[in-house]
């Protein structure tokens, strides 16, 4: 009885804070926060599918450089947020589920297969977006090719070993 | 100082500046930094279908990420206008490896040899684009996440699923790279 109260009220915070991040202004950080994103990126020339063969050709330190950095950084902020026990600004308390490992086969399959494509296009899914509008207008067609791609894969979702 | 406003970021300040995005989508909403949610939510929004996979709430939860895609895009046009290099300065050992394949022109995002839509009607602009889109969206949907969400938010939070992720990224790209590319750009 007290568990079902307690899940009762964790529910209605996580629908709040929910409510919250939907509010216009947090909308509106959302997208400033990805036009910021958007634009380090681009600067970053991670968007370039001559930077990505010379990742994969191992000729240049510099893509390795900037993942590598980024990790770094994203992991002592991580750890130092979680040890805060700071709130987000929308209330909720500031919490990174664990990403469940099952039997990993989803994660080598998808991971290589998602690879394969990568160097294909010479974009992951950011950049993907962001050149249709910044030099390479038929990304359009890699786009709207990826939606199908995700689609598939729902469709097919039962049937795949995960 | 104009370094600071145009031209090629060096890796020590892009990396750490796009790793910020981390912590900063946490501290606004708990929001876990991922870009390849995305495809699935436009699923949800464009063509949910019978798939049971694109049948919840995008609204509450994917909501905030689209607009964070919409803001990618918004700044990749704003840095593309306003002074990102439109000639990579890729190394030169990549300029001879990609001559090879018949890559001369090391201008704009990707080869215009093979990013046209002229060029999409080609074997090569075909498999380039339409399959590796298509892989891109089927791979990141079916290993829950891509160079943002595993690449980075994952490995920073020391996610056993992540790492091995990200050397599925690099299997798949180094196929690519080493064994696809030189038949499919090889024949130019």
């Amino acid at each position: 009885m007290t568990q079902t109260l307690v899940l009762e009220t964790e529910n209605a915070a996580v629908e709040r804070s929910l409510r919250q991040s939907n509010r216009p202004v947090f909308l509106a950080v959302y997208l400033l926060l990805g036009i910021a994103f958007g634009y380090v990126l681009t600067r970053s020339e991670a968007v370039s599918w001559f930077r990505i063969q010379e990742m994969f050709r191992f000729q240049s330190f510099r893509m390795y450089g900037i993942i590598g950095s980024a990790v770094v950084t994203a992991a002592v902020t991580l750890a130092l947020l979680k040890r805060s026990g700071l709130k987000s600004l929308a209330g909720e308390s500031i919490s990174v589920p664990d990403k469940k490992l099952g039997r990993g086969i989803r994660y080598i399959a998808g991971g290589s297969i998602f690879g394969l494509g990568w160097a294909l296009t010479g974009a992951c899914p950011a950049p993907l977006f962001s050149l249709v509008g910044s030099g390479a207008p038929v990304m359009i067609v890699a786009v709207v090719s990826a939606i199908a791609g995700t689609w598939v894969y729902g469709w097919l979702r039962p049937k795949l070993p995960h | 100082m104009t370094a600071w406003f145009s031209g090629t970021l060096p890796w020590y300040v892009a990396g750490p500046l796009l790793g910020l995005f981390v912590p900063a989508l946490l501290i606004v909403g708990n929001k876990q930094f991922g870009v390849s949610s995305n495809l699935r939510h436009l699923c949800a929004v464009l063509a949910p279908g019978k798939v049971a996979f694109f049948h919840y709430d995008w609204r509450k939860i994917g909501l905030w990420n689209l607009l964070f895609l919409a803001g990618i895009m918004i700044g990749g046009f704003l840095a593309f206008h306003t002074g990102a290099a439109h000639q990579v300065a890729i190394s030169p050992a990549t300029q001879a490896a990609l001559a090879k394949l018949g890559i001369h022109d090391f201008s704009g995002a990707a080869p215009h040899e093979v990013f046209s839509w002229h060029a999409l009607l080609t074997l090569r602009g075909f498999v380039s684009v339409v399959v590796g889109g298509f892989l891109v969206g089927f791979g990141t949907a079916y290993g829950g996440g891509c160079t943002s969400g595993h690449a980075i938010g994952g490995l920073a939070n020391f996610q056993l699923p992540s790492l091995i992720a990200v050397i599925g990224f690099f299997a798949g790209g180094l196929v690519t790279t080493w064994f696809i590319l030189p038949f499919l750009l090889g024949a130019l």
